[in-house]
């Protein structure tokens, strides 16, 4: 392969690799704090594209402005489903681990079954917007620019989570990760930080959500596929490891991208896959698990 | 008489603490065999180096000449070696018979006879009237017996108990006493942690005692209770003379 | 010798009787196909549940992957069939072969990862296999294979002019999925997976080495939900990846015995009886305009089944000796 095209494809993958990189974090997140895999992470992703989908139809707004609304919107709706639904899980006496694994399942297939009730079930697209169908060209490698943005805003994304650490929240939320039995004896409300956690890993998300509208198509079933990407980042990265998502992510969007370009458009996911397992077998914790 | 149970040159290391340095003695058959000590002597760590739970840094633990030591506790249990737990582990969504037949599987495939060989080891013990309760409603020296019982459904040659008659009444004690008695009568070779003196030394034959992750001495119970270096262990030097 | 132990089995044993005998009188008087049909799909998802629970349920690893065995043994009968002339009466036991290695390779490396890592590799593996076979010409592509009408024979496991003989192929598979897993909760292996579900420092003390049993318990399962997916090929007549690998499958296997209630032996049945209807009617009446209300009732059915009655809807059937399970 000659090097510009090995570039354009690398730079492809690092592009995806970050989007793969936040959605992996929100989920990584919740999963540190409290045990909990969301299996409706994908949906949420879903709704906010939907979000940026139905204001941008109605307003015209471009969806680089609706990104604080959106982002502020699914931080809220994460924050709804802990106190509504993942409280009332933790705290079942039977099965916790599979009404855990079940609650959220059922709550993607709802959330699904939604968007296609409001929505239908065909694609919608964000067209004409300020970054669409624009590209850089760097040297002979054509970066679309939404694709750019995109993994800027996530970039950032991640140093936003990064920053929430050091501040007292973010501290509150890593004792809450150490010992979650303990922390109410300092005075953490532990409630509130799952709840808040929620809303973060809930946040983050939604922005991957609508940096990805910018570019990529908006249907019921987008969340499943990004979902799968999701969950194998996380588990290659680590459950509960922030640093591992990013790395995961952008290794993810790089074997992706390779194989796709060598092997088969249509079976680049078995590229992810095959990588997956093989660094579990190595290691079951994936790349930095500590769990 | 070659024995049973071959402690050579056991130590373990725990981070910066030396738990174990270079305990050797040897467990002969059909004995009740007493491991005692201050606190912080080591019992414990020496106890789960046998049971497999633990693996020593160095030094071997051989049963019947086998080397046992690192294989890891399910070796242990399927070789003979079965032990009870200090804080009690019962399986609280079984049974007491259920409980007892997980331990009677060790040694018979078919349900039927591991059934037959745990409703047995109940009787023995004493457990029969709660045999089909759920093991989590039992009473604190009921589920110890049930400890006891559940580790000998797996037939063992050695038993090690974990402190098992701490904390008991008199009565429960003597209980308890008299349950080892029968277990050694069976045949079975024992060996026991135990804090209080007043109730092991007079059920012992031999007693290792431990102090600061070593030998002190080994002797019947007689001889132990004059030793003055034991005395100055438990009670400092005002007592020694 | 008489206990609690044995008095249960007893009555399970009796139960399994009486449900059998009024499943195959069932059928018998309906006559819309609908129905049929309906009871049919019913009673062969109570046993893919029943084969689901014996690996998720009572050995505790739970498999959201499992469509990938469903589909192989689809294929695996549909192709010897239509290329070897292996009628389809034993390529059910061929299924049951192939999806049952494939599902001891499987989980020989996986089952060394706790909880979620395994949930999210048993994802992976089922996506893999859905690719696979998407891409794969041999079986025919995302196109699928067809299954050709031969006459109405056992053997052929072919029936056009009645669905009844499909009501008691799908319902010996029930009863051997069900016995499988009678026989499983009396048995040593039984006794393994519950005491390390309970406490696994306790387990080990006591010998219990459960690796080998996990695998008995993945080829197990495994192998029934293949014989169920040949089961399915030949009903249907039509086998695709869409139909029988993609990842939503796996989660219509596992659900029933979720929410009747895991580690049970009539959680699966429960469960089916109750989720079945509610998923077919609700497609008829609500879905066909794609307009996702379906999904939405299923959905929330699955969160408030899950969270009001997680230990399953046989609980509602509990008696009092039996023991509460400490979660």
């Amino acid at each position: 392969m000659p090097v510009a095209e090995i570039l354009q494809v690398a730079a492809g993958g690092l592009l995806m690799g970050l989007i793969y990189a936040l959605v992996a974090a929100g989920l990584s997140l919740i999963f540190g704090l409290m045990d909990v895999v969301n299996f409706a992470h994908g949906e949420l992703m879903m709704l906010a594209m939907y979000a940026v989908f139905a204001i941008w139809q109605l307003t015209g707004a471009d969806p680089l402005l609706l990104l604080p609304v959106v982002a502020v919107l699914l931080f809220g709706v994460g924050m709804a489903i802990y106190r509504g639904l993942i409280a009332r899980a933790l705290s079942v006496q039977f099965n916790r681990g599979m009404v855990q694994i079940f609650v959220t399942f059922g709550l993607a297939i709802f959330i699904r079954g939604a968007a296609q009730f409001v929505w239908g079930g065909e694609f919608r697209s964000v067209t004409g917007h300020w970054l669409a169908d624009r590209s850089l060209n760097l040297g002979g490698v054509f970066l679309p620019l939404p694709q750019v943005a995109a993994s800027l805003v996530c970039l950032a994304a991640f140093a936003g989570l990064l920053m929430i650490s050091r501040t007292e929240f973010g501290k509150a939320l890593e004792a809450t990760r150490e010992d979650r039995d303990a922390v109410a004896l300092i005075g953490i409300d532990r409630d509130r930080i799952f709840a808040m956690g929620w809303g973060l890993g809930a946040g983050a998300v939604g922005i991957a959500g609508v940096m990805l509208a910018g570019f990529y198509y908006v249907g019921p079933n987008v969340g499943a596929s990004f979902a799968v990407i999701a969950y194998v980042t996380v588990a290659l990265g680590g459950f509960g490891s922030m640093l591992g998502a990013l790395v995961a992510g952008v290794l993810i969007g790089e074997v992706e991208a390779f194989t796709a370009a060598l092997w088969e458009p249509s079976l680049k996911q078995v590229g992810v896959f095959a990588v997956y397992l093989l660094v579990l077998t190595f290691r079951p914790r994936g790349l930095f698990g500590k769990m | 008489m070659p024995a049973l149970l071959e402690i050579s040159h056991v130590s373990k290391r725990f981070g910066g603490v030396a738990a174990n340095v270079d305990i050797s003695f040897d467990v002969q058959q059909g004995e009740i065999l007493g491991l005692i000590g201050p606190n912080g002597a080591g019992k414990t760590s020496l106890f789960n180096s046998i049971a497999g739970e633990v693996t020593p840094d160095s030094g071997e633990i051989r049963l019947d000449g086998v080397k046992l030591s690192g294989l890891g506790p399910v070796a242990c249990a399927q070789r003979g070696v079965a032990r009870t737990f200090q804080v009690v582990r019962s399986f609280d969504s079984m049974t007491v018979l259920e409980n007892v037949m997980v331990g009677a599987f060790a040694k018979h495939a078919s349900s039927t006879a591991a059934m037959k060989a745990a409703v047995d080891v109940l009787e023995f013990c004493g457990l029969s009237p709660r045999m089909d309760r759920p093991a989590w409603s039992l009473s604190p020296p009921e589920k110890r017996r049930l400890e006891v019982a559940r580790a000998l459904a797996t037939e063992p040659r050695v038993l090690l108990l974990d402190e098992m008659l701490t904390g008991l009444t008199p009565t429960e004690a003597q209980s308890g006493v008299q349950l080892i008695r029968d277990v050694q009568a069976r045949g079975i070779t024992i060996v026991m942690v135990e804090h209080v003196m007043e109730i092991v030394l007079p059920l012992v034959g031999r007693a290792v005692v431990l102090n600061l992750g070593q030998v002190l001495t080994i002797g019947t119970p007689a001889e132990i209770v004059k030793n003055p270096d034991v005395i100055r262990a438990y009670l400092g030097d005002r007592y020694a003379a | 010798m008489d206990n609690a132990i044995l008095r249960r089995r007893k009555r399970e044993v009796l139960g399994g009787v009486i449900v059998l005998a009024a499943l195959a009188l069932l059928p018998l008087p309906i006559k819309d196909v609908y129905t049929q049909n309906l009871i049919i799909i019913t009673v062969l998802f109570a046993g893919l549940a029943q084969a689901w629970n014996i690996l998720g349920g009572y050995c505790g690893q739970i498999s959201l992957g499992h469509a990938l065995y469903f589909g192989v043994g689809g294929y695996v009968s549909t192709l010897l069939y239509l290329k070897a002339g292996l009628p389809p009466s034993l390529g059910l036991f061929a299924a049951f072969g192939v999806s049952g290695m494939l599902a001891l390779l499987v989980g020989w490396p996986c089952f060394r990862l706790s909880g979620h890592y395994y949930a999210i590799a048993t994802v992976v593996v089922g996506e893999i296999g859905y690719l696979l076979f998407l891409n794969w010409d041999f079986v025919g592509g995302a196109t699928g294979v067809f299954i050709p009408f031969h006459g109405e024979s056992w053997a052929q496991l072919q029936f056009k002019t009645a669905k009844l003989p499909y009501h008691y192929v799908v319902l010996a598979f029930a009863a051997a999925t069900w016995l499988t897993a009678f026989l499983l909760e009396g048995s040593r292996w039984g006794f393994a997976w519950r005491a390390v579900k309970d406490d696994v420092t306790a387990a080990r003390s006591l010998g219990v080495n459960i690796f080998s049993s996990k695998m008995a318990a993945a080829a197990l399962s495994g192998g029934f939900t293949g014989m169920g997916g040949a089961i399915y090929a030949q009903y249907v007549g039509y086998i695709d990846p869409d139909s029988v690998l993609a990842g939503h499958f796996s989660i219509l296997i596992a659900l029933p015995a979720v929410l009747g209630g895991v580690s049970t032996l009539w959680g699966p049945l429960i469960g089916a009886a109750v989720l079945m209807p509610a998923s077919e009617l609700s497609r008829s009446y609500l879905g066909g305009s794609g307009r996702g209300v379906d999904l939405m009732l299923y959905g929330g059915l699955i969160v408030i089944g899950a969270l009001a009655r997680p230990q399953g809807l046989v609980s509602l059937f509990g008696r009092k000796d039996d023991h509460a399970r400490i979660a």
